[in-house]
C-alpha cells in the first residue's frame, strides 16, 4: 500500500504541470510548424495552416530562402547584420565579464557581498527603463552630447540615436553584460586558492597559472555566459528600435516582428523563426543538456 | 618561539585575520589594483545612466537632459500628465502588476510540483519534460511569443487575447525558474529526511509536504522573487500576447514612447515599477535571512551557469 502511493505519487505532481507544457508549449510549437509548412489564401491573403503532417509543403520555406539566397535577397542584410552585431557585442561582453568576475571571485575580499549586490542590480530593473535610460542620456540635446561638446563649447552635436550600428551594439551589451558576468562569476568562484597556490609551488608563474589552470577552468562558465547572453540577442528587435529605429541596423528580431504585422506573411514569419530556432538548436541543445546533467548528479 | 613567527603564528590562531592579511596584500599589487578599476568602472557605466533616468523622474520642467529642479509633478500633481493623473500610464502600472502577480501565484505552485515529480520520478517521461522546461529558458522569447498567438488567435480555443493570454504566456517562459532552483536545492537535501519520515509512519504525500516541504521554503521563495520581478520587465511576450490599450504594460508604454518626446512621467512610471520590484527583492531577502539562517542554502544562481 505504501510502496503503491509512493509510486503515484510523482506522476500525480507531474500531471499539472504537464498539461500545462503540453497545451502551451508543445501546442504553440506545432502551430508554428503547421503555419510555416502551410498555404496563404490567395484572396483574404489569411494564413491557411496545413494540420495534417501530410499536407505539408515547402513553398513558405522556398519563398523566405529565396528572399534570403535569392536575387532579390532582402532578408539577408538583417541577417548578417544580426551575426556580426551578437558575435561583436558578446565578444566584447566576455571582455568586459571577465576581469569584473574575476576581481569579484578572487580580489574583492571583505566587499565581495557588496560588489555582487551591484553586479545583480541589474536583473531587478526592467530591460526597457535600462534603454530608457540610454535614450535619454544620447539625445541630440541629451547630456552624452553636452559633456562630450564641453557644456556646448564645441560645436559636436552627435545623432546618436538614428541608425548608428555601434549604439545599438552598446545597447546590447549594455542590457546583456550582467547575464554573462553571473554564470563567469560562479564558475570562477569555485576554483580553489589552494589550487593556484599549488601550481605556483609546482613553479608556475603568474601568467602560467592564470592560462593554464584558470582559463581551462572557467570554460564551462565562460560558455555558459556566452550562451545566455548570445540567445536572447539573436531574438532582440527592442534594442535596435528604441536605440535607432533605423532600417539601417534593423536585426533577425525585427525581420520577424515586422513580417508578423505584415498581411499574409505569418507563413514567412514562421519560416524564418523556425530556421532561426534551427540555426540555434544546437547551442540550445548543448546548453540544456549540461543543466540537465548537472541537476541529476548528486 | 622567536618574535619574527609571532605573526604567522597569530595567523593560525585567527583565520580572520590572515585571510584579511593576504587579501590586502594580493589586492594591492598592481594586477588586483586593475582589475578593481575596471570593475569599478564597469558598475559606474551599468547603473550611472539608471540612477540618472530616476533623477530626471523628479525634474519640475519637461527636460529629461536639463534638471530644472525638483519636484514630484510627474508623479502626483501634475493635472494631466503625471502618473497619477494620466489615466494610460497609472493602468499600465497597475496592469504590469496585476500580470506579475497573478504570473506568480500559478507559477510557483506549479513549478514546484514539477520539481518535486522531476526529481523523484525516474524515466523517459519526466525527463523529457525536464528538457522542455529548460528549453523553455534558453528558447528565444519571441519563439513562444509568435507560437501562442498564432494558436489564440487561429485555433478555437477559450483563451482570449489580452490578461488571459499574456498570464499564460508569462507563466509557460517562467516555469523553468522554480523548477531549476527547487531541483538545486533538493539535490543538497538528499533522500534522507523523506525516508525518515516515512519510517515514522508518515504516508508518501505526508512526508513530502511535512518533511520536505519545509526545507525548500527558502528555495520557493528565491523562485517567487525571481519569477515577480522578471515579470515586471517582461516585454515581448506581454506585447505580442496584448488586446487594447487596456492590456498595455509599462515596458510596452516604455517601448512605444521612449523615442516620441516624453515628458519625466515616463522616468516617473519606470522608477515606480522599479520601487515595486526592489522593494519585493528587498522583502524576500529579509524573509530569507530569517528562513535559511541554519540552512547553509548555497547561491541558487549558479544552477543557470551548468556544469560542463
Amino acid at each position: 500500500m505504501a510502496k503503491r502511493s509512493q509510486r503515484f505519487l510523482w506522476p500525480a505532481l507531474a500531471i499539472p504541470s504537464f498539461a500545462w507544457l503540453a497545451l502551451f508549449l508543445a501546442i504553440p510549437f506545432y502551430v508554428v510548424l503547421c503555419i510555416a509548412f502551410g498555404q496563404v489564401d490567395p484572396i483574404f491573403r489569411t494564413s491557411i495552416p496545413a494540420w495534417n503532417p501530410l499536407d505539408w509543403r515547402f513553398d513558405q520555406f522556398a519563398i523566405t530562402l529565396d528572399r534570403i539566397f535569392g536575387a532579390n535577397n532582402f532578408y539577408l542584410p538583417p541577417i548578417t547584420r544580426t551575426i556580426t552585431y551578437v558575435v561583436t557585442a558578446v565578444i566584447i561582453s566576455l571582455i568586459i565579464a571577465f576581469p569584473v568576475a574575476y576581481f569579484t571571485a578572487r580580489y574583492a575580499g571583505k566587499r565581495k557581498g557588496l560588489v555582487l549586490v551591484l553586479l545583480v542590480a541589474p536583473f531587478w530593473i526592467s530591460y526597457m527603463m535600462r534603454m530608457l535610460a540610454w535614450v535619454n542620456l544620447l539625445q541630440t540635446d541629451g547630456i552624452v552630447n553636452s559633456v562630450i561638446s564641453l557644456g556646448g563649447l564645441l560645436p559636436v552635436e552627435v545623432n546618436w540615436l538614428s541608425g548608428k550600428p555601434y549604439t545599438v551594439v552598446m545597447g546590447l551589451i549594455y542590457g546583456y553584460v550582467p547575464y554573462m558576468i553571473l554564470p563567469l562569476f560562479a564558475a570562477l568562484d569555485r576554483i580553489s586558492p589552494s589550487l593556484l597556490e599549488a601550481a605556483r609551488d609546482l613553479g608556475a608563474s603568474g601568467f602560467d597559472v592564470f592560462r593554464r589552470v584558470v582559463i581551462p577552468m572557467s570554460i564551462p562558465g565562460i560558455a555558459a555566459g556566452m550562451l545566455l547572453v548570445a540567445l536572447p540577442m539573436m531574438g532582440d528587435y527592442f534594442t535596435s528600435d528604441l536605440l535607432s529605429g533605423s532600417p539601417d541596423t534593423s536585426m533577425i528580431g525585427n525581420l520577424i516582428n515586422g513580417t508578423i504585422q505584415t498581411p499574409g506573411q505569418s507563413g514567412q514569419a514562421a519560416a524564418l523563426l523556425l530556421l532561426v530556432l534551427l540555426v540555434l538548436a544546437a547551442p540550445m541543445f548543448l546548453y540544456t543538456r549540461t543543466v540537465a546533467r548537472s541537476e541529476t548528479r548528486s | 618561539m622567536t618574535i619574527s613567527a609571532a605573526p604567522i603564528d597569530m595567523a593560525m590562531r585567527d583565520p580572520e585575520l590572515g585571510r584579511t592579511r593576504r587579501w590586502r596584500r594580493q589586492s594591492s599589487t598592481p594586477k588586483a589594483r586593475g582589475l578593481a578599476t575596471v570593475t569599478v568602472i564597469y558598475l559606474l557605466w551599468s547603473l550611472v545612466p539608471v540612477a540618472i533616468a530616476v533623477l530626471f523622474s523628479f525634474n519640475a520642467g519637461r527636460s529629461r537632459s536639463v534638471w530644472q529642479g525638483f519636484s514630484l509633478r510627474w508623479y502626483t500633481w501634475d493635472p494631466v500628465g503625471s502618473v497619477a493623473n494620466d489615466p494610460s500610464l497609472r493602468s499600465a502600472l497597475t496592469h504590469t502588476l496585476l500580470l506579475a502577480v497573478l504570473a506568480t501565484l500559478v507559477t510557483v505552485p506549479l513549478g514546484v510540483t514539477l520539481a518535486l515529480a522531476l526529481d523523484r520520478w525516474r524515466g523517459r517521461i519526466p525527463s523529457g519534460a525536464n528538457f522542455a522546461v529548460l528549453m523553455s529558458f534558453v528558447i528565444p522569447e519571441i519563439a513562444l511569443a509568435i507560437g501562442l498567438l498564432f494558436m489564440i488567435t487561429l485555433l478555437t480555443t477559450p483563451f482570449t487575447l489580452g490578461t488571459t493570454a499574456q498570464v499564460i504566456g508569462l507563466i509557460t517562459f517562467q516555469l523553468s525558474y522554480p523548477v531549476v532552483i527547487v531541483r538545486a536545492r533538493m539535490l543538497t537535501i538528499g533522500k534522507q529526511y523523506e525516508e525518515a519520515a516515512r519510517d515514522l509512519g508518515a504516508t508518501a504525500l505526508g512526508a513530502v509536504r511535512r518533511a520536505l516541504l519545509p526545507m525548500l521554503y527558502p528555495a520557493i521563495l528565491v523562485s517567487a522573487i525571481l519569477v515577480f520581478a522578471d515579470v515586471l520587465d517582461n516585454f515581448v511576450l506581454v506585447r505580442y500576447l496584448s488586446s487594447d490599450a487596456s492590456t498595455e504594460t509599462t515596458s510596452m508604454r516604455i517601448y512605444s514612447a521612449a523615442r516620441a518626446a516624453p515628458t519625466p512621467a515616463l522616468n516617473a512610471l519606470a522608477t515606480l515599477v522599479l520601487i515595486a520590484s526592489l522593494t519585493v527583492v528587498l522583502l524576500g531577502w529579509l524573509a530569507y535571512r530569517r528562513w535559511g539562517k541554519n540552512e547553509g542554502e548555497e547561491s541558487s544562481v549558479g544552477s543557470f551557469a551548468g556544469n560542463f
